[in-house]
């Protein structure tokens, strides 16, 4: 109303026309909240690499330490080869991975193109509640279920006597179930929504005029699925896969609970191993600001930034390739 | 393609292409059942773990060392978390919202701009939630010397979840038809009178589901905290104590006011690790299975709410 009123008068229409009243507030307000992101991933990498390279500058440890697979802080010459946390990170991320994928796109091809609106209505809430579920309470739950689980039954005679598995489970067997088995099976439940949901969303994606194309050729729904559907939603299957496993390297404390925590270099999945997140977590309260220990754990936490970076660049390349269908 | 084409070498393809459909379909749908199963297992596990444990006595009492106790103390640090940090998220993260939906260009100098917000978006949200803690530690602990205090884990929370905060918010103010803006801009009214007086309000069951799913969020966080807002907790908290309202960021004494933000404070995800990397106490398990019970009730409430309130809101508002 106001608006209109001055309107009527064009001496306030002049005065509004000023230099101080051209510029826009509440835009500039907006911008600044948004912005802020930006300051924050400056900062974030300004900080992190600061603290990360002071193994290497003030510590004088050899870049090559990183690629080096001794760990021992508390030897008369501490060693921090950070290969062990490095290549744990790796295969339990990988392991979780290869649960998961499988199960998470099944579940995407499910819910995108054999569910009844009742089943979608179903399972769509309940990975909502799996998202939900705090990383501490997963690791919680494997350390009281899975680990005693993985140390009785798969140790015990009925699995040892098995084919393959057997042979698998019985070479160096489950000392006390706390594993890079237990690590991977524990992530894998985590990453499974969010390989679901991403994966879903391409499927859905996917123009209707190639499914009614394939199965007017007279294709059964499973092969329309196979080979159609599967490689035109592939980048954002792929790209649902590279965010499952950002997840999946950066999650600490779960983790943490339930792989032993043994600073070595991964020999089977039956047996502890250590990640990157769970060495950070485990030592930065047991060790003093710039000891070079603690600088260890700063370039730890440099290599998962870096991580996490490169699979941001990695999504947009993987999006930029999409073919327009 | 072999050139058989006989009709017995066809009829054996398609039946046998029928036969893998059928397969492929039970397949997909015991993965569905799969997944219900396991979650499905997982709450009855909690809820049989916390048969007895969890009582209006176990969230409201204060931790004992003789008897199970309760778990008050780090419940109230969750709550208070909680709101210290929606505090801040929610504005900045709206407002961030409201830009990158009403105001930003995809083109010229300040695309650029647009794209690198869009950029740090997805770069923070990709971060380890343990780095996020340590860029706290090192800015908030060690370089503003504030120590471990709630208001500095409430703002490590905050950049962590801002992301989301402002992608959710972006995508509820998108949904707003733009035959509104159209309409309101016809009649006369500026830019931020028709964001103010017609887009945000449309937006608002958008707006609620985003908060609540944030919320969500930030009530389980632990790693963030570890090394913000810290290890340490009384075991009684006596709410008529205001004292550590002062500014003094330099002396000791601001633990003993619950409703201090510049106090350590442990919350209910971070006692849960606690209580398994120090593994001690009679009734360690109970504790830890009565807190995971009360987090996953709490994401059960936040996942209904946040549905419940959405639809709520929506009925009101298309009907008026």
């Amino acid at each position: 109303m106001a608006r209109l009123i001055a309107a009527d008068r064009p001496s306030t229409l002049k005065v509004e026309t000023g230099r101080l009243a051209r510029i826009d507030v509440p835009m500039i307000v907006v911008f600044m909240a948004a912005a802020s992101m930006i300051a924050i991933v400056v900062l974030l990498l300004l900080f992190i690499s600061w603290q990360g390279i002071q193994l290497f500058v003030k510590d004088g440890y050899s870049p090559g330490t990183i690629l080096s697979p001794t760990w021992d802080p508390l030897a008369n010459t501490p060693a921090f080869g950070l290969l062990p946390f490095i290549a744990g990170t790796l295969v339990v991320t990988a392991g979780a991975l290869l649960i998961s994928t499988p199960l998470s796109v099944g579940l995407a091809a499910f819910l995108s193109e054999v569910a009844p609106n009742w089943a979608r209505s179903v399972v769509q809430p309940a990975l909502e509640i799996f998202v939900g579920i705090p990383s501490v309470v997963w690791g919680w739950l494997g350390l009281t279920t899975l680990v005693p689980f993985l140390s009785d039954t798969f140790s015990g005679p009925l699995v040892v006597s098995l084919p393959v598995v057997g042979k698998v489970f019985s070479m160096p067997g489950f000392l006390t179930g706390f594993s890079w088995l237990a690590g991977s099976l524990v992530l894998s439940v985590m990453i499974l929504p969010t390989i679901t949901s991403v994966s879903y969303d391409s499927f859905r994606a996917v123009p209707q005029e190639l499914r009614t194309g394939s199965l007017a050729l007279g294709t059964t729904r499973w092969q329309t699925i196979r080979h159609i559907l599967i490689p035109a939603a592939l980048p954002g299957i792929l790209t649902a896969v590279v965010l499952g496993m950002t997840r999946a390297a950066g999650e600490a404390l779960a983790v943490q609970m339930v792989i032993g925590n043994s600073p070595t270099l991964p020999a089977a999945i039956t047996q502890p191993v250590t990640t990157l997140t769970s060495q950070i977590t485990l030592d930065m309260g047991n060790t003093v600001f710039g000891e070079p220990w603690q600088d260890a754990l700063w370039t730890m936490s440099l290599v998962l930034l870096v991580l996490s970076i490169a699979s941001v660049v990695l999504v947009r390349l993987i999006n930029k390739r999409r073919m327009p269908l | 393609m072999t050139a058989n084409h006989s009709p017995a070498s066809l009829h054996r393809r398609t039946s046998r292409a029928i036969v893998a459909d059928r397969a492929a379909t039970i397949v997909l749908w015991g993965t569905a059942a799969f997944v219900l199963l396991l979650l499905g297992t997982i709450i009855l596990h909690f809820a049989l773990a916390a048969w007895g444990v969890v009582s209006l006595g176990f969230i409201f009492g204060d931790p004992s060392d003789t008897a199970l106790g309760g778990v008050f103390p780090v419940f109230w640090n969750s709550i208070y978390m909680l709101a210290l940090t929606m505090l801040i998220a929610v504005p900045v993260g709206i407002l961030g919202g409201i830009y990158m939906s009403e105001y930003a260009r995809e083109t010229g100098p300040l695309g650029l701009v647009t794209s690198a917000i869009r950029f740090a978006e997805e770069a923070i949200s990709s971060v380890p939630s343990i780095v996020v803690g340590l860029f706290g530690l090192i800015l908030f602990v060690d370089t503003f010397r504030w120590g471990f205090t709630a208001l500095g884990g409430a703002f490590a929370l905050t950049l962590f979840n801002l992301p989301l905060m402002t992608r959710l918010s972006e995508q509820a103010l998108r949904a707003v038809p733009q035959d509104e803006r159209q309409a309101s801009l016809a009649l006369g009214a500026t830019k931020w009178q028709t964001i103010r007086h017609v887009v945000l309000p449309l937006a608002i069951p958008g707006l609620v589901t985003g908060v609540i799913l944030t919320a969500g969020r930030v009530f389980g966080e632990a790693a963030v905290l570890l090394f913000t807002a810290g290890i340490g907790t009384p075991v009684h908290y006596d709410f008529a104590n205001f004292n550590g309202f002062g500014l003094d960021f330099n002396s000791g004494w601001w633990h003993t006011s619950p409703w201090s933000p510049l106090r350590p404070a442990t919350t209910l995800s971070v006692y849960i690790w606690k209580l398994n990397s120090e593994g001690l106490g009679a009734f360690k398990n109970q504790l830890a299975d009565g807190s995971a019970a009360i987090l996953i009730g709490m994401v059960l409430i936040f996942n209904l709410g946040a549905r419940a309130v959405g639809r709520v809101l929506t009925r009101k508002l298309t009907a008026a």
